[in-house]
């Protein structure tokens, strides 16, 4: 047991960071937002999920109404359904494990499930069962931190909320550098841009989803011959 | 009322989030292939939704005085150029929020 935890944590060090940084960032935006680490504490251990997450906070005390906020959580995790495709196989051996390895498949996590050679004399499951759950511990660890700092920290905090949106905008760039296939990033920032001038910053989010959604549909052919024309 | 209304958004949040990641479980088996058309989505649906949330994030930007969007412009730009010169995540991050806090409470 010792030796799979350690092979896992090992493995693990690189998310330990990421997710250090990014749940004390959540912790603290949620504490400025009024509420206290032990929100953090339940929130990251029952959604765990980042940056729908740090939405979360936008939603929390705003009158934005629950289909809003369904539709929202649905297309910020449509890449989830990628993820669990490739270990349907695999997971399902794992026992009691099996509905907590569903649970837990984030970003980071699928990345080392993915990428990780295990030892001759170690489990697979054990080990992914440790990478998933260390993950996780970090995660609820950050957060319940950052809202123990935001309680004590002296200096002025006013715009740290940016930290959100750099977040995203770091994100963008990831996956425009990524892909060579731009169409589905610029008509995000169309639909968001138009929706925003036409409904207003309190009811934009709706009308840009669905009408993303409608254009990403529409132009199906166009984008997916594009796509194979890259490979 | 709050109260109530923050738990049923946490509790909504969390059941749809693992919604999405239980849906290819519980609906694909071993040699079935979701739809061609949820593939597609989940394929090109998020580049678009992080595109959304920088507009979500940015919403409340406007033109009226420089001081409501040239901090929020310079720091996205702080972030964007630092990213794309080192890719370091935390970094960019980092140093975007401090110019972004210190210009609006000494700049703005």
């Amino acid at each position: 047991m010792t030796k799979t935890l350690r092979f896992a944590f090992i493995k693990t060090i690189p998310v330990l960071f990421g997710y250090l940084f990014l749940g004390i960032a959540f912790g603290l935006l949620l504490q400025r937002a009024g509420y206290n680490f032990i929100w953090a504490f339940f929130i990251s251990t029952f959604v765990f999920a980042g940056s729908m997450q740090f939405v979360l906070i936008s939603f929390l005390g705003s009158s934005m109404s629950f289909v809003s906020i369904i539709l929202m959580t649905l297309s910020i995790n449509s890449r989830h359904i990628f993820y669990g495709l490739s270990f349907i196989e695999k997971f399902k051996h794992m026992g009691k494990a099996y509905p907590y390895m569903i649970f837990s498949l984030t970003d980071e996590t699928y990345s080392l499930l993915c990428g990780t050679q295990i030892p001759e004399d170690l489990q697979e499951d054990k080990v992914f069962f440790a990478i998933a759950s260390l993950n996780q511990s970090y995660w609820v660890i950050g957060s319940v931190l950052g809202g123990l700092l935001g309680e004590m920290i002296f200096f002025n905090t006013t715009g740290i909320d940016f930290a959100m949106t750099a977040l995203f905008v770091v994100i963008f760039i990831e996956q425009w550098l990524a892909s060579k296939i731009h169409i589905p990033a610029l008509i995000g920032v169309f639909c968001g841009v138009i929706s925003l001038i036409v409904f207003g910053p309190n009811r934009f989010i709706l009308p840009a989803l669905i009408s993303t959604i409608g254009l990403i549909i529409l132009f199906r052919k166009n984008i997916q011959s594009r796509e194979e024309a890259q490979i | 009322m709050n109260f109530i209304r923050d738990i049923g958004i946490i509790i909504t949040i969390a059941c749809f989030t693992f919604l999405t990641r239980v849906f290819p479980f519980a609906v694909f088996g071993r040699h079935q292939q979701p739809p061609a058309i949820i593939r597609y989505l989940g394929k090109v649906l998020p580049a678009s939704v992080i595109a959304i949330l920088v507009v979500y994030c940015l919403k409340h930007v406007h033109f009226t005085t420089i001081s409501a969007f040239a901090p929020e412009f310079v720091a996205v730009c702080i972030v964007a150029g630092l990213h794309l010169w080192k890719r370091n995540n935390l970094l960019s991050i980092g140093i975007g929020t401090v110019s972004y806090m210190l210009m609006i409470q000494y700049l703005f």
